[in-house]
């Protein structure tokens, strides 16, 4: 099986490859399903300015108008009379942004760290695993809010605290890898070439390691998201940027008698998870199709 | 005697580990301690109103905040050896007192929201994979994916409108009636019944988790040589399943519920501040907002040991379940 795919990955040329990949993504229902609602928040986070051009935090009609009440504000509004539809809109931003931006932190550290210690093993190894345990042992939810107290909750600091916190995962997964491909033919022969260290690993090894990452990443934004939604909730957030967990704390207030106001932010954070996962699984089966019972 | 010696070997075996582990915990601790703004003095002397400089600098003496950071790691270590984590001047008691006091609250909230994920998860993962590719597969495989999407403290939100706000059923803040006195039963009750929806709240991602590993490993299970011999012994499907197929699939299940010990006290934040449940998640969200970094810290510190013990009991619970470990 293995001999016969290589004879054929070798013997092929890039163009009809890259096609059959292709139709392999867009065959898996459970890819295309995660990509098509993925692509609808993308779309919204980008456009939100456009679409509701009104400062979202603006004083627009009056308060806790029921949605389908008034359809100028087809979501209702909020204790302080603001339109909710738009802010959803405005929270995909805030949402997206820290997903990606601190899932993009994890990655760096823990490719760095996971190279470093799968490539060199030895003592970087054994010093680079204990690091990633004593920070798998810490509790990561309050390892977030102890870093994000240290200075004053802002984008920034929820962002590169929910960074350092998520990279052990990684570093784990690419260590793994970085250790069963060091020894392989294609490493000894970049090795034979005289190719400097630098370049065996960021040239050589990991393009090839990367197929668990790529999966590991969405399933980390999808993480970040629920992390900020925690932080916002507990009023850990940026004071100035509407965020979807910040907006289910604000309707808790409201719970007896406007629960749409908490209902509806909840909803859009797990779709916008919920679509993440479904790209992690679907890039799962097809970039590992041997993992599937 | 055979199972005694495993035992002994996988202790051993922890308490090499854990020992670094813990140590390197109680510096990254001591290190984030430094890094917070403004020291104890500071604290005191908000506390009081007002401070000139000169009672500033003979609060910092008296704590030890004027000699070198490293002569202050080894004093903090020292405190530490004699389980002296501090005082708190928010809320006027020893660190060590006031974590010690929620600790039980959160370890009742925990060992409940992980015995109903386990339970629900275990069940949910059977039926999957009894019924793999058919139509209860495809149906519980959505749900367990909402459920694996959905933030845990929402779905507590949606379970208090619905069992608290609309039916009335279940009460929604804190851990017992206040003033009600109650005892014997009526006490349980009330106790469980304070109990329910916080449990709930924290399982549900938890619930999504151990479903989808129970189904995988129970159909990978299915493949092995045991299973075909139980099956040629004549013995009952169902008991197959239960008594070999399952206990062979909780293994990894133990596995990750122990790394996942973390997250559920992390997770226990949120949930304990959303329902008012009296435990050390709250409390670290009250010292967040008191600026007790003291407090704080020593939450990270102590949950952190809880979720090392845990593994240790985990490891030993995998010795039981599979009698390979622990003999070598």
């Amino acid at each position: 099986m293995t001999v016969e795919a290589e004879i054929v990955d070798t013997g092929s040329r890039a163009a009809p490859k890259k096609g059959r990949r292709l139709r392999a993504f867009l065959r898996n229902p459970t890819f295309v399903a995660g990509v098509a609602i993925l692509g609808f928040f993308v779309f919204i986070a980008l456009f939100a300015d456009v679409l509701f051009s009104d400062d979202p935090m603006a004083m627009m009609s009056s308060p806790l108008v029921w949605p389908g009440e008034d359809m100028q504000f087809p979501l209702g509004t909020d204790q302080l009379g603001r339109d909710v539809l738009s802010m959803l809109a405005h929270g995909a931003r805030a949402s997206l942004l820290v997903g990606i931006s601190s899932a993009a932190i994890g990655l760096a550290i823990g490719m760095v760290v996971g190279a470093a210690a799968g490539f060199f093993g030895g003592w970087v190894d054994t010093v680079s695993m204990r690091l990633v345990e004593l920070f798998q042992t810490t509790p990561t939810f309050l390892l977030v809010i102890v870093i994000v107290s240290i200075s004053a909750p802002s984008i920034t600091t929820i962002v590169v605290a929910i960074g350092i916190s998520s990279w052990p995962t990684v570093a784990r997964l690419v260590r793994a890898q970085f250790r069963s491909l060091r020894e392989s033919d294609f490493v000894m022969a970049a090795r034979s070439l005289g190719y400097s260290r630098l370049r065996i690993i960021v040239q050589e090894i990991l393009p090839n390691a990367l197929p668990p990452v790529i999966v590991a990443a969405s399933v980390m934004i999808a993480n970040a998201i629920l992390t900020e939604a925690g932080l916002s909730f507990l009023n850990m957030r940026d004071p100035n940027i509407v965020s979807w967990g910040g907006m289910i704390g604000d309707g808790r207030e409201q719970l007896r008698n406007a629960w749409f106001l908490t209902a509806l932010p909840g909803a859009a954070i797990a779709m916008a998870v919920l679509s993440l996962n479904l790209v992690g699984d679907g890039l799962n089966e097809i970039l590992n199709p041997r993992n599937e019972p | 005697m055979r199972m005694g010696r495993r035992i002994a070997t996988t202790l051993k075996r922890a308490a090499i580990h854990a020992g670094p582990t813990v140590l390197g915990i109680v510096v990254l601790d001591f290190f984030f301690l430094q890094l917070m703004p403004g020291d104890a003095a500071d604290v005191m002397a908000t506390e009081a109103g007002s401070a000139s400089e000169e009672t500033m600098a003979a609060l910092r003496h008296q704590f030890g905040l004027d000699q070198p950071v490293l002569t202050q790691l080894m004093n903090f270590l020292n405190h530490l050896a004699h389980l002296d984590l501090g005082f708190s001047p928010r809320f006027n008691t020893s660190v060590l007192d006031l974590i010690l006091e929620r600790l039980p609250g959160t370890l009742l909230l925990m060992v409940t929201a992980l015995g109903f994920a386990l339970l629900i998860g275990i069940v949910l993962g059977s039926v999957m994979a009894a019924w793999a590719g058919k139509w209860p597969d495809r149906l519980l495989s959505i749900v367990v994916l909402l459920l694996y999407s959905m933030p845990g403290f929402w779905v507590g939100l949606m379970a208090i409108v619905l069992f608290s706000v609309k039916l009335n059923w279940l009460p929604n803040d804190g851990s017992e009636t206040i003033g009600a006195h109650l005892t014997g039963f009526s006490f349980i009750a009330d106790r469980l019944s304070h109990l329910v929806l916080p449990a709930l709240a924290l399982a549900s991602f938890f619930v999504a988790v151990y479903a989808r590993l129970v189904r995988t490993s129970m159909l990978e299970v299915q493949r092995q040589d045991f299973m075909r011999t139980a099956h040629a012994k004549g013995l009952n499907p169902f008991l197959v399943q239960l008594r070999h197929a399952l206990r062979n699939a909780l293994i990894p299940v133990t596995t990750v519920a122990g790394m996942h010990l973390g997250n559920l006290l992390g997770g226990a934040v949120v949930v304990e501040t959303l329902f008012g449940w009296p435990g050390m998640g709250r409390l670290a969200l009250e010292a967040v907002l008191a600026r007790d970094f003291s407090v704080l810290l020593g939450v990270l510190l102590l949950s952190s040991l809880l979720v090392i013990v845990a593994n240790v009991a985990i490891d030993l619970l995998h010795a039981w379940l599979d009698p390979r470990i622990g003999e070598a």
